[in-house]
């Protein structure tokens, strides 16, 4: 096996394309976990986007559609999650646990009518500039609309929450509710738009599987990606750039995993499958040896309910 | 009068007894559990295209889709042999331990495993189809087809069916091409079109042109029509979700076998067995082939199978070397059952181990 520059180049592509579901949720997340809010409910969320996203295609034969269907079904089952943790201060842990199971539930039944189905193929953009250049090419050009959008959102993430006002707030309320609440910030309705959004992006990582990864639906195909995303923001200490660079890492995880077998080189499967978690382990570890960091990164009421005599 | 009574109350009773064993026969109740859900179109659709042979045929039938290979196997099977079910077909090999466990609690009802070979109680029967038959056509075809002499090849968990399959796979590629190299990746997965792609990916991106799988989704033979490289359908036809890339599927066909075990239940003449079957009997079926495929090479194709099915060929004809180079088959020989059963060591051309 010659190992040239353009080789590495379709490395770093394939990694690319496994990392944009995991960018994606992970941004979601993040901006929901800022306002205060831990939804566990991710691999629920996308799971019920992959159906959505895949089946408005097969009904309506829209793509545009499907993917803003994926989007809005993120949306509806993440205002269930939002009802119940803000309106009826239940508790966020077990609702989003129950999110997941119900995501996974529902999403199979829904399913069934969709197994078996060839999926449409997604338009890419710059397909024609693809074989320009050797190794900037492949990673460059030719990929879907998505996936561009999912490398500029970590940047866009990032602006949002340190440059504007809404983003100071959404920060403000995850820090401090009560005090957000006392500056006259309506903390629900900061909170429910983020859970919202959250969802609405989980959606999206969903459509992306089912509509763009492997254009098809198969009973629990996210297979634990949301339950990844999750660890991703806590690995990036709830900093939208190092979202970017974590999901690089535990995308590639198995796509070297995969090359390194057809090198010839032989790796633990199962090792590299806990990996994620590991690496999140250490630098929790990592991070929490220094509590004032961990007091800088974390949304101080993460988890917490709020709740306010009106 | 006393007589008569009795008399017409024992041939009533008869009649009842033929009546009731005569409905007995015609109930009998079959059960299915798969694997994957039946929508795989891969292996469990083939296995749920045999159950409605059976429920053609005239019978009951029930199955149970998407069962782990775990504790929960027992569950299911328990239910299914307590809810009247006469004959139960257990689809997958992982069910193996979980069927001879369960038949050893309901000695009336039996339990078909497919592709196991354990059978420690009286009522389990095992069945399963000589792949490796198809896997000798899709040699001959990959061999003759490749330009880069890579070919591909995604295998799902490293037991001897699966290990047998790339052997046969092999040694038909390299009769008729001596330089091809197969590469192997092992997706440590039946079904998991996320990871299949992934692995089908970094295998084309290492040069290979052409593509065989042994995991059951379409994803790999989407790939591979994405990538423009060539692919072979696995347990069904997949040409419809890959129509460039597809140039023959091997099909899995359990139908007649399945017809043929549930009757023999109805009429009592059912008893344990163990049944591999081939080309020749109709289990294993080679789908249309494509016409990217040279006429001279569909030609070979279609002797290679007429050969295989009469028993003229086998997939294992000596000599055949191991890895380390020691011989496994002498030259003229075949290799038997046994071996074939227990095959872990892969032939000379293939790369790398096999994972522990």
């Amino acid at each position: 096996m010659i190992i040239d520059i353009h080789f590495i180049g379709l490395i770093i592509t394939s990694i690319m394309a496994s990392a944009v579901p995991l960018i994606l949720a992970s941004c979601g997340e993040l901006i929901t976990e800022r306002s205060g809010v831990l939804n566990l409910g991710v691999e629920g969320m996308m799971i019920i986007g992959a159906i959505s996203g895949f089946a408005f295609m097969t009904v309506t034969g829209s793509l545009f559609i499907a993917v803003i269907g994926a989007m809005l079904a993120g949306v509806l089952i993440s205002t269930i999650f939002a009802f119940l943790t803000q309106t009826l201060i239940t508790n966020h842990v077990a609702t989003g646990l129950a999110l997941t199971i119900f995501g996974i539930g529902i999403s199979a039944m829904i399913g069934k009518n969709f197994v078996g189905i060839p999926g449409k193929e997604f338009p890419v953009l710059f397909e024609s500039l693809k074989d320009t250049i050797p190794f900037l090419s492949p990673i460059l050009f030719g990929h879907s609309i998505v996936f561009y959008f999912a490398f500029a959102l970590p940047f866009f993430t990032n602006y949002f929450l340190k440059k504007t006002k809404i983003g100071l707030i959404v920060r403000a309320v995850g820090d401090s509710p009560e005090s957000a609440s006392n500056q006259g910030i309506n903390v629900k309705l900061v909170r429910y738009s983020c859970i919202l959004y959250g969802g609405a992006m989980c959606g999206l990582a969903g459509a992306y599987l089912s509509m763009i990864y492997t254009p098809q639906w198969i009973e629990n195909m996210t297979g634990g990606r949301g339950w990844i995303a999750l660890a991703l923001v806590v690995f990036s200490t709830w900093n939208p750039i190092k979202i970017l660079i974590g999901a690089m890492i535990f995308g590639g995880l198995t796509i070297i995993q995969f090359h390194m077998q057809a090198m010839g080189v032989r790796v633990p499967v199962q090792f590299l499958t806990a990996l994620p978690y590991i690496v999140t382990i250490i630098v929790l570890v990592v991070i929490s040896r220094d509590s004032r960091k961990i007091r800088l990164s974390t949304p101080s009421s993460l988890g917490k309910s709020f709740y306010k005599d009106n | 009068m006393h007589k008569i009574f009795i008399r017409s109350f024992v041939s009533s009773l008869v009649f009842l007894f033929t009546l009731t064993v005569a409905a007995v026969a015609k109930d009998v109740k079959a059960a299915f559990v798969y694997i994957g859900p039946t929508g795989d179109h891969g292996w469990t659709y083939q296995h749920d295209v045999g159950r409605k042979a059976v429920e053609a045929a005239g019978f009951k039938t029930t199955y149970v889709e998407g069962v782990p290979e775990s504790a929960d196997a027992e569950r299911v099977l328990r239910q299914l042999a307590n809810s009247g079910h006469d004959v139960i077909f257990t689809t997958s090999f992982g069910y193996m331990n979980p069927t001879n466990k369960v038949a050893k609690e309901f000695p009336n009802v039996k339990f078909e495993h497919a592709t196991g070979y354990k059978r420690e109680h009286p009522n389990v029967s095992t069945y399963a189809a000589r792949f490796y038959e198809g896997r000798a056509i899709l040699g001959t075809i990959a061999g003759t087809m490749t330009k880069s002499n890579v070919i591909g090849y995604v295998a799902s968990f490293p037991i001897p069916e699966v290990i047998r399959g790339i052997n046969s796979f092999t040694l038909a590629a390299q009769k008729v091409n001596p330089n091809i190299k197969t590469k192997i990746v092992w997706a440590f997965t039946w079904y998991d079109p996320g990871k299949e792609s992934e692995a089908a990916k970094a295998l084309i991106d290492q040069g290979a042109d052409i593509i065989a799988q042994h995991t059951d989704s379409t994803a790999i033979v989407q790939i591979a029509e994405k990538a423009g490289v060539y692919a072979f359908g696995q347990a069904s036809d997949m040409d419809k979700f890959a129509p460039k890339a597809v140039l023959t599927s091997v099909e899995n066909n359990w139908g007649p076998y399945y017809v043929e075990r549930v009757k023999a239940v109805a009429n009592g003449t059912w008893s344990q067995k163990d049944t591999w079957h081939g080309i020749g009997d109709g289990m294993v079926v080679i789908s249309d082939l494509d016409s990217a495929m040279p006429s001279d090479l569909q030609a070979k194709v279609k002797k290679l199978q007429a050969d295989l099915a009469s028993g003229k060929v086998h997939a294992f004809t000596g000599p055949i070397y191991d890895q380390k180079g020691d011989l496994m088959v002498a030259a003229g020989k075949t290799a038997d059952d046994g071996m074939l059963a227990g095959m872990m060591t892969y032939v000379k051309g293939v790369e790398g181990d096999i994972p522990k």
